[in-house]
């Protein structure tokens, strides 16, 4: 179990779990990106934030500090090493 | 939708980067009209469509959204909309809801929520060629069958497929009236909602919709409960309740609702969509590339340079042009009017000369939109915000401040237009207040002035170009501090995340671009324009009344062998002072002898006020040069040269030595010196009150930094 914020570019998981009272859980959750969804960490900006990740089909950024609810289970099976749309 | 009621009203609605502004240009030509939600700043786009049989429909584009919970203001405008919350709308008769055929299932989140609206709608998959050469197959008959027999139509804007059979689908949907099925809610989560519908009712005294109860039950924006009327005190311990009940159910309450709809819109895709063989696109491949550590950065870099040559030199040949073309118009009026000194003064000056200012601003704004279309419609726009973020986020604003602001080095009011891209109010308004720091092209006279007559010939060229990159840095640096306390203790608006999609690149389409341009300028030329225009004659009639015959009569009588040029020039100068302007000019300028400047430029930094590029021909006449000066005028750089105080502690020293040389330029880099600035700002955030704000500011902290500049370099030197 890992915050998002921790990722290393490149590495996957699932969605373990996230935090719905916060405003950027909900609008990710709105994207699409609830528990159990795979996902990947495309890259980070050139100064290091914010994130660039990549589930259900598509690139989304978010900053850092606000990663850091969202806990992913990068030792989850995950079917698929870039995540497609299901 | 406020056009005749016996026409249908519909309305276009999807996720951001689905092509719906393709889509609404298509259907639409040019038979559009850009326009204001009452009390708010966002933009309303409606347009008359033709349904092909001959049947016209009203067409309104709403902003694009991903969900229906209103968190910004474009999407409390949505919400509203499609409710029929807002004054003078019609609700929708027909939903127009356009998905992005690869990405279905976020697209559909939307479709989903809209159901509860029970509106009939038209479901578009858009961008179906970029699905097919993904290896994507969907059906869209079966789909149609999963959604309640309500029209699916495959389209691609961008090729212009599809678009006939749209307009059939809006036809059809208007009569056959089919509704998509609403979700169905676990028993807990309805019961909630039934108990939350019967305590707002018995509150407030108004029964809400199906769709109003879910955003209270999910939502934490008070925006709604607030326009319900329905008190803090009275709706918290009701929906606090209504929350449990739903955890009753095993759902944290703020999580329910994509959770049942998501889990809804798996089963309904099951064997609509299916993926073949294809390729993945080059977005990845590109992405690699313009967003890489080292070369991405350089490339942004290069790009924004671009942007900024192309504003500045691409549009200075137009610019000479307009120029040139008043001074010819200029030549062709004048003389039948000489027997009329005040109507060719009035025609030339005043109205003339004011419009042709105002009109040579046009190439630069025109160039400038152009390019940030063409950066918007082929998704880098994103890409840049991801790139900037970082060195905007911890001043409170963010990666979409850069654009706003890099335009305002070419002019404000572009600048203040595009603060419209953040959706977070907060950075929003903070980067509109920042943007009339950076040094626009209207500033640029003054200092090329300044430099040239003044810092070039006594510290040489290289000093030149130093002074003048460092001119248009000052504001810059006091930009930046002034966001961060703005956005730390003076804004109590809650800051919203920086979530931000990074479309697939896309080629943008000509016509798109274009005519965006063409709209982004027709509302800078109305609102701006009509403020330049009336300002330019106000300040013509201050610096032309009272007007004495007998001061020229004296003039001319006391200097017999002089030339006719020299006299004129005098007389004019005579004239400024002795008019109302001059006459304020003279009163006020003890306020401005701390800075340096004697009555002549107090007169020129007064006249300024509505518009700052007037400075140099204002020192043209009050330095007695003749009008018409501009900023390498050899004329008015000399008599600059020669000027020295005639009275007072420092009679007979010059009184453009460095220290007023530079403090005139930094008050200028700093002060608030135009009036459409100021209205559009007013517009832009909603009222007067920042307006006035930004004014009072920044005229305030010019005073300060420049009386500091010319007490400190005159001491040091």
């Amino acid at each position: 179990m890992t915050p998002l914020s921790q990722l290393l570019p490149g590495q996957f998981g699932k969605l373990a779990s996230l935090n719905p009272e916060r405003a950027v859980d909900q609008r990710l959750m709105a994207l699409g990106l609830l528990p159990g969804m795979a996902l990947k960490l495309v890259r980070k900006a050139p100064l290091g934030d914010p994130l660039a990740i990549e589930f259900g089909g598509q690139v989304v950024s978010l900053r850092l500090a606000e990663a850091e609810s969202l806990i992913v289970d990068v030792s989850a099976d995950c079917p698929i090493q870039r995540p497609r749309r299901p | 939708m406020s056009a005749s009621p016996d026409i249908l009203a519909v309305a276009l609605v999807g996720n951001p980067n689905t092509g719906k502004s393709t889509l609404f240009n298509a259907l639409t030509g040019m038979r559009q009209r850009v326009g204001n939600y009452p009390g708010v700043t966002v933009a309303r786009k409606s347009g008359t469509c033709d349904l092909g049989d001959g049947q016209k429909v009203e067409l309104v584009d709403l902003p694009g959204l991903y969900s229906l919970a209103a968190a910004s203001p474009d999407e409390q405008v949505v919400t509203d909309a499609l409710a029929g919350k807002i004054e003078g709308e019609r609700v929708p008769d027909v939903i127009v809801l356009v998905a992005d055929a690869t990405n279905l299932l976020r697209n559909l989140f939307l479709a989903s929520q809209l159901a509860e609206l029970e509106r009939p709608v038209v479901l578009v998959l858009n961008q179906i060629d970029v699905a097919r050469a993904q290896g994507l197959r969907i059906d869209p008959a079966q789909l149609s069958a999963r959604l309640g027999g309500v029209p699916v139509v495959l389209a691609s804007a961008w090729q212009g497929e599809g678009v006939p059979e749209v307009r059939l689908a809006i036809a059809e949907a208007a009569r056959a009236r089919r509704l998509l099925p609403r979700v169905e809610w676990p028993a807990n989560i309805a019961t909630a909602l039934a108990e939350l519908t019967r305590v707002v009712a018995a509150d407030t005294g108004r029964p809400i919709s199906a769709a109003e109860a879910q955003r209270l039950l999910f939502d934490t924006s008070p925006a709604l409960p607030e326009r319900l009327g329905w008190s803090a005190a009275q709706r918290d311990p009701v929906i606090r309740a209504a929350r449990e009940q739903v955890r009753r159910s095993g759902f944290n309450p703020l999580a329910a609702e994509p959770l049942v709809h998501y889990a809804r819109l798996r089963k309904a895709l099951e064997g609509v969509v299916l993926e073949g063989a294809g390729k993945a696109g080059r977005t990845a491949a590109v992405d690699r590339l313009l967003l890489h550590r080292v070369i991405g950065p350089l490339l942004f870099a290069g790009i924004m340079l671009g942007l900024f040559a192309a504003v500045f030199w691409l549009a200075k040949f137009p610019m000479e042009w307009i120029q040139h073309g008043v001074d010819v118009i200029k030549g062709v009026v004048a003389p039948p009017l000489d027997a009329y000194p005040m109507l060719q003064s009035l025609l030339t000056d005043g109205i003339i000369g004011g419009v042709g200012a105002f009109l040579a601003f046009l190439p630069q704004i025109l160039i400038l939109f152009l390019f940030v279309g063409i950066l918007e419609d082929s998704g880098y726009m994103a890409r840049a915000a991801f790139i900037m973020d970082r060195l905007f986020s911890w001043c409170g604003l963010n990666g979409k401040s850069f654009v706003p602001m890099l335009s305002g080095f070419a002019c404000a009011i572009p600048g203040l237009l595009s603060t419209r891209t953040i959706e977070d109010p907060k950075a929003r308004l903070a980067t509109a207040f920042v943007v009339p720091f950076m040094s626009c092209s209207a500033r640029f006279p003054i200092y090329a002035l300044m430099c040239a007559a003044f810092i070039g010939p006594l510290h040489g060229p290289g000093w030149e170009s130093v002074v003048m990159v460092g001119m248009h840095c000052v504001g810059l640096l006091f930009a930046v501090p002034t966001a961060f306390v703005l956005t730390r203790y003076v804004l109590k608006v809650k800051p919203q995340p920086f979530v931000l999609e990074l479309p697939r690149y896309q080629m943008p389409k000509p016509r798109d671009v274009l005519w965006r341009m063409w709209q982004n300028a027709a509302e800078f030329v109305s609102k701006a324009g009509t403020v330049i225009f009336a300002i330019t004659i106000i300040v013509w009639a201050l610096s032309y009344f009272p007007r004495d015959a007998s001061v020229a009569a004296r003039i001319k009588a006391a200097n017999p062998t002089v030339a006719e040029e020299v006299v004129k020039a005098q007389v004019q100068a005579a004239y400024v002072e002795q008019s109302y302007m001059g006459r304020f000019g003279k009163a006020v300028q003890p306020v401005f002898d701390p800075l340096g400047f004697d009555w002549k430029i107090t007169v020129g930094v007064l006249a300024s006020f509505p518009a700052r590029e007037v400075i140099v021909s204002t020192l043209g006449v009050t330095y007695s040069v003749g009008e018409g000066a501009k900023a390498d005028s050899r004329h008015l750089r000399q008599a600059m040269q020669d000027a020295k105080w005639s009275e007072g502690p420092r009679a007979g020293r010059p009184i453009f030595s460095l220290a007023a040389v530079l403090s005139l330029m930094v008050f200028f880099a700093l002060c608030s010196q135009c009036g459409p600035t100021i209205a559009t700002l007013a517009q832009e955030t909603g009222g007067w009150k920042w307006a006035a704000g930004s004014f009072v500011y920044m005229t305030a902290l010019a005073w300060v930094v420049a009386t500091l500049v010319y007490q400190g370099v005159s001491r040091i030197s």
